[in-house]
């Protein structure tokens, strides 16, 4: 069947699209355009073409940053999908529960992000905090400041803490949208508890899982406040993660040229491993048998 | 209007100014052609796409072959740029 094209939606979306392109295109080619040049500010720019990319590309200290944000995001990501998904399955479906969940689920979310940093920095100190000084107090040297490990787990639970909340009420309200009339069905067919998890609420999930997915990717891979308030990317530069990093080459060291060349890069990433996700997630919904769902 | 504060060379406002008409021209062919922003299937591990997104894979790509020249080889850019052509067209033929 011929499909109609109805050009008239266009012109719904031109306000956001000029709001987009003053908010977010026209900073983006002005990142551009100081990414191949040099700057001692007094708005004097000097031509320097791909130089800063290339040497960006090419500092052990951006590959170190790289893998540090790499690694925070997988293991966030390990952590928080599953532990997400099996809080949002053990929730109450009904009653009085349900309203106590989802406000205590909503609470750490309604934090702002230099908050939750001051916590955990006070929260996980030796001298006053309760989680540092109780580990403390069992044996347990445990001193973001000084050790690599204990700043690394700080800042993991730490985002598990904050954003976990946002995966379970995203997969709560996949779960919700279930009709009952598949679990009926799984119930004459005598479905395990596994296999409804697996056949139908898995499946059904799919979409919120995949927004859950992409918004933590994003989010803890731009990760700024939290670690630069806890650590403030140290101990050395153990949790000198990419945009750490960029904001002490860009206001630190007022390397204008190289930090832009790296908020390209940076940007290029965002959006490459962004479109991988949603890529591989829809990608059965657009398979050429069973056509776009 | 003074936008100086926007830094711009003759090169970058070049590479916008590119960016910009293919983006007109895409708009153009939505119109006068639509049967290409429907999804078709592809060679590249069985992606369905559309116009639309194979010139995002193209561009996409495009920037990171140039990277990848930059962060690994000493040679001039312009080979990146024709190995760049070559993926855009591949994607956009068979992609």
């Amino acid at each position: 069947m011929q499909k109609t094209h109805d050009h008239k939606a266009l012109w719904l979306v031109a306000p956001a699209l000029l709001l987009v392109a003053f908010t977010a295109v026209i900073p983006l080619m002005t990142v551009v355009n100081y990414s191949v040049q040099d700057t001692f500010g007094n708005n004097q720019f000097f031509w320097v073409g791909t130089e800063w990319y290339r040497e960006i590309l090419r500092s052990d200290r951006f590959h170190a940053a790289f893998l540090r944000q790499i690694m925070f995001s997988a293991t966030i990501l390990a952590i928080e999908i599953p532990l997400g998904l099996a809080i949002a399955l053990s929730m109450p479906k009904k009653g009085l529960g349900v309203s106590v969940c989802l406000v205590l689920m909503a609470l750490p979310l309604l934090i702002p992000w230099n908050v939750v940093g001051t916590i955990w920095q006070i929260f996980a100190r030796v001298d006053i905090g309760l989680l540092g000084h109780t580990l403390n107090g069992l044996g347990i040297d445990f001193n973001y400041t000084q050790n690599a490990g204990a700043a690394w787990a700080t800042l993991i639970i730490m985002d598990v803490w904050h954003w976990t909340s946002l995966v379970v009420l995203l997969c709560y309200a996949g779960l919700v949208a279930i009709p009952p009339a598949y679990y009926q069905a799984a119930r004459i067919d005598g479905a395990s508890r596994w296999a409804v998890f697996r056949y139908i609420e898995l499946p059904k999930m799919s979409r919120v899982l995949l927004i859950a997915v992409l918004l933590r990717f994003m989010d803890s891979f731009m990760i700024y406040t939290e670690p630069f308030v806890v650590t403030g990317g140290g101990p050395g530069n153990a949790t000198t993660f990419l945009s750490v990093d960029l904001v002490k080459m860009a206001i630190g060291q007022f390397d204008l040229g190289p930090a832009a060349a790296m908020s390209v890069i940076y940007f290029l990433i965002v959006i490459l491993v962004s479109w991988a996700f949603y890529t591989i997630m829809t990608r059965e919904d657009f398979e050429p048998s069973g056509g776009a769902r | 209007m003074d936008l100086s504060w926007m830094a711009w060379t003759a090169p970058t406002a070049v590479f916008f100014s590119a960016i910009g008409t293919i983006l007109a021209l895409m708009a153009a062919l939505y119109f006068l052609r639509p049967d290409g922003a429907e999804p078709r299937p592809g060679l590249f591990f069985g992606l369905a796409t559309t116009r639309g997104d194979r010139l995002f894979i193209s561009l996409l790509g495009s920037a990171f072959i140039h990277l990848a020249w930059l962060g690994a080889t000493g040679y001039d850019l312009k080979w990146a740029a024709v190995i760049s052509f070559v993926y855009a067209a591949i994607v956009f033929r068979w992609g």
